[in-house]
């Protein structure tokens, strides 16, 4: 029912989404555990940071990482000294620009969810004989599963329905870089209302199915504070 | 074994209008059998105990536990590094466990020797909870959940942080009889803060008096709350503790006799089968001198005592220490009574004891 190359796209589009929610999930809990915990002054600075995605153009922010991705970028000259080719225009700048884009959105839900289990649990398992690092998992991570939920789950969300950043640093490159979103405009500036229905319905059911769970999963734990 | 803490802790006054904050706290305690930290609240109790489990890191000082030195010059261990067993106000149980997973944590991570899980749960009647979810307990489960918890981590020193003050009289009244079997089973030493002196009184062996951040008096409990040194023993709250035990009933008039080293007591009788340990407090109010003993009175406790001291309290009371048998009481009488009968030291006479609140 879908065309070979909207397949492609939607292919892709889960690729990107899985592989930036991981890459979220792995950068984003460190992250939120700092901004939960940390008494410095640095604090606010890196909270405005990580959450300027929020506020920012998505072009703004691709503009910039397109610069410093680009084949004259301090990043793209050091890929090119290494040996290796600029990452602007590929699908590992697509997932740099994802992770960017979509930090606030993950980086929130566990920052918040870790501020609420508070100091007292934490202080429990100390006295208890759990090192740092076995409290943190054994007692702040599952007391903040709601958070990764939600964090995953928006993470996941924001980054199918990406596009300006995605325009900026991706181009659209069917099967390297060509996203849904991306795939759609391109429908309907060639008028092809149908292929754009389909691609937009589905992403459309996706995202509703995924908040919709969220809320249902959370509703199924009682006891256990977010 | 003995405790030695040395705990040294300056805060200094915040930014944000915090008041400034020292603590400074020289104290030997005994090493088994309850010890009640009292005092007003922010005196610093609770932080004296987390100084002790190493929540407070910004601390200097020492810290010892028997042969064991937790904290001294250059040396910090982390509260997971100290066998200590910690009972926080609210219990602190994990939401995410239910409450077998909550005693078998601390178990879990623990190199020292307790009980089984199985012993400490009926121990403390847990075993009917274990696998009820923690939102479901009642408050005085919760505490029994979180006194068992901190047990089954083997600690070498328990540490109670006010754990009754969010339950309600007769919920505390219930969870007295644990706590005091598990400090004669265990033969640990507890450390109990408290700011509830009828708490102190009934489960304290010793008691550690603190103000400002400074433990002001440590000594046996008796002998501190009958003490004539300053500060002790004075206001409307002044009174002794009495070690009793049952030893009969009469039926007829429903009273409970209560033997003491120095006499008997009639009680009203709580139900208790004979030879049951209990404690009383006598207010120093309710105790009235004479000189006869009094006849035609309604009076039931009259025993013969013999005057320590006269304490001066305020501008129109005197508080008497008072000698009857081995147990020494207090009596609160007015100025003008007091010179009146003409008390003095080593003047024998009747005291009179018109209430007896069993603790």
């Amino acid at each position: 029912m879908f065309h070979p190359d909207d397949m492609i796209a939607l292919g892709l589009t889960l690729k990107l989404a899985v592989i930036s929610t991981a890459v979220l999930l792995v950068l984003g809990t460190p992250l939120a555990w700092w901004l939960a915990m940390t008494r410095r002054k640095a604090r606010p600075l890196v909270d405005a940071l990580v959450s300027l995605p929020l506020v920012l153009p998505p072009t703004v922010l691709g503009f910039y990482l397109l610069l410093f991705l680009g084949p004259d970028g301090p990043l793209g000259r050091l890929m090119t000294a290494a040996g290796g080719r600029p990452l602007a225009f590929t699908f590992t700048g697509l997932v740099i620009g994802s992770v960017i884009y979509s930090l606030p959105f993950v980086v929130q839900p566990i920052r918040d969810a870790f501020a609420s289990v508070g100091h007292r649990p934490m202080e429990a398992a100390a006295t208890l004989g759990a090192s740092p690092r076995d409290r943190f998992f054994s007692v702040a991570v599952p007391l903040s599963r709601r958070g990764f939920l939600t964090a995953a789950t928006l993470g996941f969300a924001h980054t199918l329905g990406e596009f300006g950043v995605v325009l900026m640093i991706g181009g659209n490159i069917p099967g390297r870089t060509q996203v849904l979103s991306i795939a759609i405009y391109d429908h309907v500036e060639a008028l092809d209302y149908t292929r754009a229905h389909m691609l937009s319905g589905t992403l459309l059911v996706i995202s509703f199915a995924l908040l919709l769970a969220v809320n249902l999963i959370g509703r199924r734990q009682p006891g256990v504070r977010t | 074994m003995s405790l030695k803490l040395k705990c040294r802790l300056e805060r200094p006054a915040g930014a944000k209008g915090q008041n400034g904050f020292r603590l400074e706290v020289d104290l030997s305690l005994p090493d088994r059998g309850i010890t009640a930290v009292l005092g007003p609240s922010g005196c610093g109790k609770t932080t004296l105990l987390r100084c002790i489990a190493g929540l407070e890191p910004r601390t200097t000082g020492r810290v010892l536990i028997g042969d064991k030195t937790w904290q001294d010059d250059g040396l910090f261990l982390q509260p997971h590094q100290r066998r200590v067993g910690y009972v926080f106000q609210d219990g602190a149980l994990f939401p995410h466990l239910d409450v077998r997973g909550n005693l078998a944590y601390g178990m879990k991570r623990s190199s020292g020797r307790s009980g089984s899980l199985q012993e400490i749960s009926s121990l403390l009647g847990l075993i009917p909870l274990l696998d009820r979810d923690v939102s479901g307990l009642s408050g005085g489960e919760r505490q029994r959940v979180a006194l068992g918890r901190a047990l089954l981590t083997g600690p070498v020193l328990l540490l109670l942080d006010e754990p009754l003050a969010a339950l309600d009289r007769e919920s505390r009244r219930a969870i007295y009889p644990y706590f005091e079997r598990i400090a004669a089973e265990t033969a640990l030493p507890f450390i109990y803060v408290t700011h509830a002196q009828d708490e102190a009184a009934r489960l304290a062996d010793h008691l550690v008096l603190m103000e400002n951040g400074r433990a002001v008096h440590s000594g046996p409990l008796p002998e501190l709350l009958t003490s004539p040194a300053p500060g002790l023993a004075r206001g409307e709250d002044a009174g002794c503790v009495v070690f009793a035990r049952v030893v009969g009933v009469e039926d007829e008039y429903h009273l409970a006799r209560l033997e003491f080293p120095g006499g008997t007591l009639l009680v009203a009788d709580p139900g208790l089968p004979d030879g049951r340990k209990i404690r009383v407090r006598i207010h120093a109010r309710d105790v009235s001198l004479a000189l006869e003993p009094a006849a035609g009175s309604s009076i039931l406790n009259i025993m013969s005592a013999r005057i320590l001291e006269l304490i001066p309290d305020g501008p129109s009371r005197v508080l008497v220490r008072l000698l009857v048998g081995r147990t020494i009481m207090l009596a609160a009488v007015t100025h003008r009574s007091a010179s009146a009968l003409e008390l003095k030291p080593d003047l024998e006479l009747f005291a009179q004891v018109k209430s007896v609140a069993l603790l």
